[in-house]
């Protein structure tokens, strides 16, 4: 598998640009469709498995998802490829960790990721830097229109697109926003946000998706409900009602620290530095604990000795799979631990 | 958000946590207390909601619901496509292929109910080639919708709108 077209570059969600990207980190949008003439992954044999999927690589070949898609093919694939695209964002954990023939195709910007046989047949997404929800939901509509007019999706006309799980029907849209929320963890009014998104029935998860936990402050909110409301209802509910306003609260907040608590918030930022550029061994986790504050240094112009696009890069190569990529090595946890810190103080010190 | 006079006082209870719930007793003397949300909890003042992600929902429902269900002459149905019986949805929480969704259709409906806020009927894109009944239905129930809405929120303007466009789509 050639991942190297990738793996220099931090891709479209760690650009840190786009609309309100001082607290959106990243915007998706996916769909979930399955071929109307064959089983869910569930129920399909082996061989049925890589008919579906040959099926629906020829078309993503034949320029279906655009001219300059890439499939990379997760059978072929070590560990260390799968779980670079997972740092990317480019396919789940799920995915990685799946068996059977499944891929991914990815254009050249890293903007369209199309997931192969994961829970569904398809999972058509479109990601971008910052919020900007429109001209994703245009995207994914696209590759969802070229798709059907080579391949049949299964669809009811009461329940819309049907998916291997019913918590999925109808629209099979999943909108989620990544938000980077420093400020509101430190003003311990966190979970109250998070509280208000679960009334709002959205589902308020890590920086992984589905069964990862908070880590650096970096959340991804996103709509659990499919069926019963359009795809422009659902993503509208996202760029006009809930994610200016947790963006407000948090920006609120970090106006409230700089006034109030300016000693506190220089000290929490330059303290992230002091670790960061000293450290001799630490892991990926702590890397993006201590990032977070940092990030939000810069945001806020209290920090300058290195800029956005440093530490984004920083982000992405400290990851175990990145790391690993790049100093063209297989290493264990220790070891790593050893050279992620090596490459920060490098990088930063 | 709270003003900051509120903002700074720790629970009187733990001494950690920020308090947010703040209460003036009158009986047996009257004393104002700062608490944070677990203690209150503990102390009874409140009642935490708690929160489920639609997966746990999901599980739940399939083990209580579609449980019952396999009681009875569900039991033995399994889809004649691909196999699948509820009691294997019921353990791995996926469908075996579209078709299940016909068969089981009685099974699932309370559980789809239940995972979509109550939502019944698909109302959102309907593939480009799928029959002219199926978008005409769609768009129907779409509409229907929208023009109780606008009822409801007195907006006749709109009401008439939709209404137009529901006759001219079911003249089609």
């Amino acid at each position: 598998m050639n991942l190297e077209k990738l793996s220099n570059s931090t891709g479209e969600w760690l650009r840190g640009e786009g609309p309100m990207s001082d607290v959106v980190i990243s915007s998706r949008i996916r769909l979930a469709r399955n071929l109307a003439d064959h089983p869910f992954l569930m129920a399909a044999s082996s061989s049925e498995r890589t008919e579906i999927y040959r099926a629906i690589v020829q078309q993503i070949s034949a320029g279906a998802a655009g001219a300059d898609s890439m499939i990379f093919d997760l059978l072929e694939a070590d560990s260390v490829e799968q779980n670079l695209l997972v740092e990317r964002h480019l396919i789940s954990r799920q995915h990685a960790a799946g068996e059977g023939s499944r891929g991914v195709s990815v254009s050249a910007d890293e903007r369209r990721a199309i997931m192969i046989n994961e829970e569904d047949h398809l999972r058509i997404q479109s990601l971008r830097s910052g919020m900007d929800l429109e001209s994703l939901g245009r995207d994914v509509n696209e590759i969802d229109d070229a798709l059907a007019a080579k391949l049949a999706f299964a669809f009811d006309r009461q329940l819309g697109y049907l998916t291997a799980c019913p918590t999925n029907l109808g629209t099979g849209i999943r909108v989620s926003v990544m938000l980077h929320l420093p400020a509101l963890r430190l003003t311990k009014e966190i979970e109250r946000v998070a509280r208000a998104a679960r009334d709002m029935h959205l589902a308020v998860r890590g920086l992984y998706g589905e069964g990862t936990e908070a880590i650096g402050d970096f959340y991804q909110v996103s709509n659990q409900t499919t069926l019963g409301k359009t795809e422009d209802a659902i993503i509208r509910t996202f760029s006009e009602k809930i994610i200016p306003k947790v963006v407000e609260y948090e920006r609120t907040a970090r106006d409230t620290l700089a006034r109030q608590h300016s000693a506190r918030l220089d000290d929490k930022i330059w303290r992230a530095y002091g670790l960061l550029s000293n450290a001799r061994r630490i892991s990926s986790n702590e890397t993006h604990a201590l990032l977070s504050p940092i990030r939000m240094g810069i945001r806020m112009g209290r920090f300058d000795r290195f800029d956005l696009k440093t530490l984004n890069e920083v982000f992405l190569f400290t990851q175990p799979a990145h790391l690993q990529k790049m100093l063209g090595q297989t290493l264990d946890e220790d070891e790593r631990g050893i050279a992620r810190a090596d490459y920060i103080r490098k990088r930063i010190g | 958000m709270e003003g900051q006079a509120a903002m700074n006082i720790s629970c009187q209870r733990c001494n950690k946590s920020k308090a947010t719930v703040h209460i003036t007793d009158t009986v047996p003397e009257k004393r104002e207390r700062h608490l944070c949300e677990d203690c209150a909890e503990q102390e009874g003042v409140i009642i935490k909601q708690k929160h489920h992600t639609t997966n746990e929902i999901l599980q739940q429902f399939i083990k209580h619901k579609v449980g019952a269900a396999i009681g009875l002459e569900l039991e033995s149905i399994s889809c004649p496509q691909c196999g699948t019986t509820l009691k294997d949805f019921q353990t791995n929480g996926q469908l075996g292929c579209p078709h299940d969704y016909v068969v089981f259709r009685d099974a699932l409906m309370p559980l789809i109910e239940r995972a979509h806020e109550g939502a019944t009927h698909h109302v959102g894109k309907v593939p480009p080639t799928a029959e002219p009944v199926v978008r005409k239905q769609t768009g129907l129930v779409r509409l229907r919708r929208e023009l109780q809405e606008a009822v409801e929120q007195e907006n006749y303007e709109r009401a008439a709108r939709v209404r137009d466009e529901i006759r001219a789509l079911e003249s089609q």
